[in-house]
């Protein structure tokens, strides 16, 4: 029981399909994810890997099957509810608020907790303005954590790339999740700015006290900081393990290369 | 806290120094002057209202004329005298309740905020169903209200009187009013906009998915900037037909969305500053370019008066604007304290270091 709650399982896809028409995006999909766990999804192009992100995090309902997190089945919730429950998720493209300053993309994140009404905001009553100061010195203060404090009044679509996508994490961050899904963190950087990156996610995970799902497909990245490795190949999973396992599996060498024919 | 207390009496200050000119301009200029500020300031509680829906919601709705009429209709019905009622209503007798009752004038302020109630839950009605809808079709659930609202006006004779109408509507809209309502409105929308409700708003506007992703109700946001805009476009229709004595079903058609759409464009979407600033200038032009309209002689060419002219003319300025300066005259800008404090602060800062300079090379 004691090993139970420490390795706790945080989220659960328990045999989830979705289908769009004829075509099955995921098929009979199962995974735990254990508490403070750091694991990674990889697998070829159109695989179906954002399909299982975008279930998890409520933009698509499964056509069957469960997501339970933290206890709760949240299959069919709304993606707002969901970031509420304690999930928050990145975007293969980077998905900014262009037009915010930098400090006003963390804020958005925070405006989910906000108890003070509309009107009160209308009419800048004294306990909006209260938890608007609040809100204010949390935002900095993660800014600080995460390096952009020195960009807070910058507009978010004039950053540079690499700057873009920290501050997407960063605005994920600022929801308070427990569970933070990475959809592809390193695409478009160069080797440089992913050791940054590797770095700086393992310090999060710390920091934060988060349990981390990730797509990549770097794999120096996947390889180098997942302890676990789910792979699939057209919605179906076809091998688990540590990243030692994955590298010599021969189905996810064929499924990345293609197989032999005799 | 301190910023903000500044603000304040800056703001205070400002809003006092506005109402002493009121009271000069009130006393020392003519009608004339004081009828177009006060449209202008009519059109300002309607369009920094509009503004909040279309820029900085980022939703098209093409809606604010039916929420107007609403307020207009409303407002009317209660500030029209009784003696004046039964002189209007000949062909058919005015509904109960309306028909026992008339505010007198001190109530008007009640009459506006009823109107602008009205608007508000006319905005109620027809959001819920429509922020299930994006985009285009936003614009279209949208405009058909106002058509709604057209023929419910040129319909329902017991409650509207029909295409007729209603004339001897008391001018109780002053330029204290008009203004005042101005002044709140454009407060309330501001602190929406900068408060963390208007942050949602704005993430929604450039990212609806990624807003939702981050935790806001997307639903309740839409819904609650767009019953806010209801509620002021009432508030404007109702003083405006305070403030023309007259109110038809023709008074709210689609032109005057046409009017609100050009004063929010003009000024730039999501810019409030820019939406009063043009409000104003709007119904400065619209009477300026009155001439275009009457009959012109050029030598031995005659043209004859055409009514509707000046509107050629915004929309070859909406045209233009569309292809030189898409993003506005103001785009996204706005004046605030902070920003008037930093260029003052910037030229006592040269100032300064001229003087400097000039001390050291003399």
């Amino acid at each position: 029981m004691e090993a139970r709650t420490q390795n706790g399982v945080i989220l659960t896809l328990d045999h989830v399909t979705i289908k769009f028409g004829g075509l099955v995006a995921v098929n009979d999909f199962s995974l735990d994810i254990r508490k403070g766990e750091l694991v990674g999804l990889i697998g070829p192009n159109g695989a179906g890997k954002t399909t299982v992100f975008n279930i998890v995090t409520g933009q698509y309902t499964p056509t069957s099957g469960r997501v339970i997190f933290e206890g709760r089945d949240i299959t069919g919730w709304r993606p707002d509810l969901i970031a509420a429950a304690g999930i928050a998720r990145t975007f293969q493209n980077v998905r900014l608020f262009t037009g915010l300053t930098v400090l006003d993309n963390v804020l958005v994140s925070q405006h989910l907790r906000l108890k003070s009404s509309f009107l009160s905001a209308a009419f800048q009553l004294p306990d909006y303005v209260k938890e608007d100061e609040d809100a204010r010195a949390r935002g900095m203060d993660l800014l600080e954590r995460v390096g952009l404090a020195g960009l807070a009044k910058e507009q978010a679509g004039s950053l540079p790339y690499g700057q873009q996508r920290r501050l997407e994490i960063a605005r994920a961050l600022a929801t308070n999740p427990r569970l933070l899904l990475l959809d592809e963190p390193a695409a478009g950087m160069n080797p440089e700015e992913t050791t940054q990156l590797m770095r700086f996610i393992c310090r999060i995970r710390d920091e934060f006290d988060l349990t981390i799902f990730l797509i990549e497909h770097d794999m120096r990245l996947v390889m180098g900081i997942c302890e676990r490795i789910r792979v699939i190949d057209y919605g179906v999973s076809i091998a688990e393990g540590t990243p030692q396992e994955i590298q010599s599996n021969p189905r996810v060498i064929a499924a990345y290369l293609g197989e032999e024919e005799d | 806290m301190e910023r903000r207390r500044l603000h304040l009496v800056l703001t205070l200050a400002l809003i006092a120094v506005l109402f002493l000119a009121l009271w000069w301009a009130d006393t020392h200029l003519g009608e004339f002057p004081l009828r177009v500020a006060r449209t202008g300031a009519i059109y300002v509680v309607a369009a920094v209202a509009y503004n909040l829906v279309n820029g900085i919601t980022g939703q098209f709705s093409l809606g604010p004329n039916g929420f107007m009429a609403l307020g207009g209709y409303t407002t009317a019905l209660l500030i029209l005298p009784l003696q004046q009622k039964q002189f209007v209503w000949f062909l058919e007798p005015l509904m109960w309740p309306f028909n026992s009752f008339s505010f007198p004038g001190y109530l008007f302020g009640l009459a506006v905020l009823l109107g602008g109630v009205m608007g508000a839950l006319g905005a109620l009605l027809v959001g819920i169903p429509s922020f299930r809808l994006r985009g285009d079709y936003l614009a279209i659930a949208t405009f058909g209200f106002g058509e709604i609202i057209f023929v419910l006006a040129n319909n329902l004779i017991p409650l509207t009187n029909g295409p007729l109408g209603m004339k001897g509507i008391p001018e109780y809209a002053n330029v204290y009013w008009c203004f005042g309502a101005a002044v709140v409105a454009t407060l309330v929308v501001s602190n929406i906009a900068n408060s963390s409700y208007g942050r949602a708003m704005k993430a929604i506007r450039d990212d609806e998915i990624a807003a939702e992703a981050m935790g806001v109700n997307v639903f309740r946001t839409k819904m609650l900037a767009f019953v806010t805009s209801g509620f002021f476009g009432g508030v404007a229709g109702g003083l405006l037909v305070s403030l023309i004595t007259t109110i038809s079903p023709t008074l709210f058609t689609f032109g005057m969305t046409f009017n609100l759409l050009i004063i929010i464009v003009l000024g730039g979407l999501g810019s409030i500053t820019g939406s009063v600033i043009t409000g104003f200038g709007f119904a400065l032009m619209s009477e300026l370019l009155r001439v275009v309209e009457a009959p012109i002689n050029i030598g031995p060419i005659h043209i004859p008066g055409v009514p509707g002219m000046r509107m050629v003319v915004f929309s070859v300025l909406l045209i233009l604007l569309m292809i030189f300066y898409r993003r506005g005259l103001f785009g996204q800008f706005e004046l605030s304290w902070d920003w008037v404090l930093s260029v003052l602060r910037v030229t006592r800062g040269v100032r300064e270091w001229k003087r400097e300079r000039k001390t050291e090379s003399s």
